[in-house]
């Protein structure tokens, strides 16, 4: 929210003409782009792929659907990754600022609050079902996660304190849980098939199921909390028993 | 646990995997993160140094993620070349370790804006323990779309520890940074979309079979180059990396500086040298190396030109970084093996004599709260061990005989002579010449008793600032003694990797 | 057939039109914008590819799980970056005001 005020600030070049650096460059970047399109067109047939080692060990993966086969069995050490990269943006806004959450509780139109009442549970609800069919049909922790972060999104733009109501501890754990639960199950199976990630025969389309549930939540945390643009007023420590190096100086 | 012998190539995720639990709790936990970072970083060596060992006892390591085999599974491998980065990096990171430590500490006792420093290093262990992850995943990873995550990992975090110091100007730097990362990533990107168009699979041992020297496959090398270059800041386009490099916090511009540039060039030598090297043309070496060469004499006369010891310090990455380039036109005489040597011997020892200086110049700006060069006289008396570091890393830095960067530029100028490409000789000889100014500039600055009032009205720093730096600086000194294992542990990795691909297959 | 060339030919062109916006331009928004505008490209590109044209049926779930880890990616650095120029923005003002605010008092003492 604070991002649309800060940006529709001042934008006034729109009108300013190319300097030659410039025409140069697009000059550049018109044959760049011919050239890469020249090529993407001159090999139109592209390699088979890997669709069909997919539909071959598909029946092998616990789940129905490809792309959630890919994502989070044949390739979820990828997915690891990926949900470290989401976890990576939290913690590098929240090392950046405060979030500019509002100071008290303004009066919200009974239209919004009825509104907002009767959508988020239904949200909440939606995404539970994504997650669920992810297994046999398009959905998943990714897009339930987004489905959550659009509730806690609309919690924000409507100004309800839910976000400064949860202690830092339990919002940490939230946004750590799902990472966690990820790491946490592949090393189980590290230890259980000597495989990272190797899930038991048979056991695969639960623990994918417990993975997506888990990585869903913290998804929506995390977009929610992006969205309010920095880390809630309470979350710092106050002061850390950390004085304790042998340096007690005043000066600098 | 019949799955776990020393044999077992499942070890080869430890690296991984420690870190990233470590940065989880790091977040999770307000205190002790230090402890945790700590012990990560300790076991994150041990681990290094468990999976040498089995590089030399059992030879490369292949782990199929999940137990899926390559057209669809993702590999982590070891071989020569990728455990010494892991091995640079792992020990670096111990330094790295305790010198933030002791930085934090240093600044959280002064009561000026205390709360602001506490703030920095609560986040600071997470960030640094993840880009640790993502790090060593890069080095690990045989797959070239997983290369492409951990090299986001690396970015991210990268450039919001670039942006921890909250001045403006870091801030600023941190953004340019951060988009330049995302517009190399995304280079990279293409790249492999190209390549899987064309070869469809995303193993690169398999791509390096599959793909011929069709055009598709030169444009996918040509925009994977442009991305990685642009993410180690080769001449034109390094002009985002000095301000974000000076302008961080002491121990984030050490990791910057001597690991995070090291991630991308692994790659990108990677790819040249082995994955696409039957379709590299002489001309696009020579091209590499007139870049390399550039950066060598751009990097180093800037550097001498700066006022200020850390914007010095980072100008002199990007000279460094163009010695690591300048071995590219080599490699038709010298063969595969001694360029795999020679870069990574340079990368080894720069990573390690960087690191040194940097905390070297952070250590100094905490004791006087200022870098300008010209003012910083007389820190010899009160900062013994930090100047003696400095000295050393730039006996390192200048290839004098013991370091590392000697035996590399020995075997640089050897190469490049027996070839008949004595302008290469004349730019790395040169540079040292000019690396000699920079650091002796500052080092005479160093030993100047200043006239007038006296100067230790300033404080100790504490012992953790101090020794990391010379440690460090000392490992450099002497790599070049240490060169056999090395090389030992590098010809393990590259002759049985050469019998297992032999390259340009069909 | 034509169809994926067709969709791949316009995430080339995105791409390209990212790439001018993201250097030529200063401010800081439409940077990101461009970045986003070259991811979309790309990502358009990898879905053409998953493109399976006669017969088979299904398409190649590799490229979209590709996509869906790229776009989530892409979401993460964007809002990195959207929280950081604001950041800048509030810092970089702050310093202008401090700066005017500090010149008119010794202006003020001046007088």
């Amino acid at each position: 929210m604070k991002t649309g005020k800060v940006i529709m600030g001042q934008t006034r070049n729109r009108h300013k003409r190319l300097d030659w650096i410039q025409r140069l460059f697009l000059l550049l970047v018109l044959c760049l782009t011919t050239l890469l399109g020249v090529i993407l067109c001159s090999s139109p047939e592209t390699a088979p792929g890997l669709a069909d080692a997919v539909a071959h060990l598909q029946g092998r993966s616990g789940v129905e659907s490809p792309v959630t086969a890919v994502l989070l069995n044949f390739r979820g050490y990828d997915t690891l990754l990926e949900v470290m990269v989401l976890l990576l943006a939290v913690i590098g806004a929240w090392s950046l600022t405060k979030a500019p959450l509002p100071d008290q509780i303004t009066d919200i139109s009974p239209v919004q609050l009825g509104v907002v009442r009767l959508l988020v549970p239904v949200m909440c609800l939606v995404a539970a079902y994504l997650v669920w069919q992810g297994s046999h049909l398009a959905g998943g922790a990714f897009q339930g996660g987004a489905i959550i972060g659009a509730a806690g999104v609309l919690l924000l733009v409507s100004e309800l304190p839910w976000l400064r109501d949860i202690p830092p501890l339990p919002l940490r754990i939230g946004l750590v849980l799902g990472p966690l639960v990820f790491v946490g199950t592949a090393l189980f199976c590290l230890l259980w098939t000597g495989n990272l990630l190797g899930y038991p025969e048979g056991a695969g389309g639960w623990l994918i199921l417990l993975i997506e549930a888990a990585c869903a939540l913290s998804i929506g945390l995390t977009l929610a909390l992006l969205f309010a643009g920095g880390r809630p007023e309470n979350e710092l420590v106050k002061a850390d028993k950390q004085t304790d190096f042998p340096c007690n100086r005043e000066s600098l | 646990m019949i799955f776990f012998t020393t044999e077992t190539p499942a070890w080869i995720v430890a690296p991984v995997v420690l870190p990233l639990i470590a940065g989880l709790f790091c977040f999770l936990f307000s205190h002790r993160t230090f402890s945790i970072a700590l012990i990560a970083a300790l076991l994150n060596f041990l681990a290094v140094c468990f999976l040498t060992r089995q590089l030399i006892l059992f030879g490369p390591m292949h782990c199929h993620m999940g137990g899926w085999q390559p057209p669809l599974g993702i590999t982590l491998r070891t071989d020569g070349p990728a455990v010494l980065m892991l091995l640079m990096t792992a020990v670096t990171g111990l330094g790295i370790t305790l010198y933030a430590r002791g930085y934090f500490s240093h600044r959280m006792v002064t009561p000026v804006r205390s709360d602001r420093h506490r703030q920095q290093q609560r986040y600071f262990w997470p960030l640094w323990m993840l880009l640790l992850a993502g790090l060593n995943g890069l080095f690990l990873s045989n797959d070239i779309f997983n290369l492409y995550v951990t090299l986001e990992i690396v970015g991210i975090s990268a450039a919001s520890l670039a942006a921890l110091s909250g001045k403006p100007a870091s801030l600023l730097a941190s953004f340019r940074y951060l988009l330049v990362s995302l517009l190399g990533s995304l280079t990279y990107l293409l790249g492999v979309v190209f390549l899987y168009r064309s070869c469809g699979v995303l193993d690169l041992d398999l791509v390096q079979n599959l793909a011929g020297d069709g055009v598709e496959v030169r444009a996918a090398l040509a925009l994977l180059s442009v991305g990685l270059m642009l993410k180690t800041a080769l001449v034109p386009l390094h002009f985002w990396l000095p301000p974000a490099h000076a302008n961080a916090l002491a121990p984030i511009s050490v990791i910057l500086s001597a690991l995070v540039v090291k991630g991308s060039f692994y790659l990108l030598f990677r790819f040249w040298f082995e994955v696409f090297a039957s379709i590299v043309t002489s001309s696009a070496l020579n091209f590499m190396g007139t870049l390399g060469a550039i950066a060598i004499l751009w990097g180093a006369i800037q550097a001498i030109r700066q006022h200020r010891l850390k914007l010095m310090v980072a100008y002199s990455t990007i000279s460094q970084l163009g010695y690591l380039f300048i071995a590219f036109p080599l490699a038709r005489v010298a063969g595969n093996a001694q360029l795999w040597s020679i870069v990574i011997f340079m990368a080894l020892a720069h990573a390690f004599a960087k690191s040194a200086m940097f905390m070297a110049a952070g250590s100094v700006y905490l004791h006087l709260g200022h870098d300008r060069i010209k003012d910083i006289s007389g820190v010899r008396s009160s900062l013994p061990i930090t100047v003696f570091a400095y000295g050393i890393a730039g006996v390192s830095l200048m290839g004098l005989p013991p370091s590392g960067a000697f035996i590399a530029k020995w075997m640089l100028l050897s190469s490049s002579l027996a070839s008949a490409q004595w302008w290469w000789a004349l730019v790395v000889m040169s540079g040292s010449l000019l690396a000699m100014i920079y650091v002796f500039r500052v080092m005479s600055r160093f030993f100047v008793i200043p006239a007038g009032l006296p100067p230790d009205t300033t404080e100790p720093l504490s012992p953790l600032m101090e020794w990391p730096s010379l440690v460090l600086a000392l490992i450099s000194l002497f790599l070049g003694l240490l060169a056999p294992w090395p090389l030992l542990i590098l010809a393990e990795g590259s002759t049985s990797l050469a019998q297992v691909f032999p390259g340009g297959m069909p | 057939m034509i169809t994926t060339l067709l969709y791949s030919l316009t995430g080339m062109v995105l791409f390209g039109m990212g790439l001018f916006t993201l250097i030529v331009h200063s401010h800081p928004l439409r940077k990101i914008l461009a970045v986003n505008v070259m991811a979309t490209g790309v990502f358009l590109i990898l879905v053409a590819t998953a493109y399976i044209p006669f017969g088979k049926g299904a398409i190649d779930p590799v490229p979209h799980a590709m996509v869906l880890t790229g776009i989530v990616v892409s979401v993460s650095v964007t809002a990195l970056a959207l929280i950081l120029a604001c950041r800048l923005q509030e810092t970089s003002n702050l310093d202008l005001r401090a700066k005017t605010k500090q010149s008119s008092n010794t202006k003020e003492s001046g007088t």
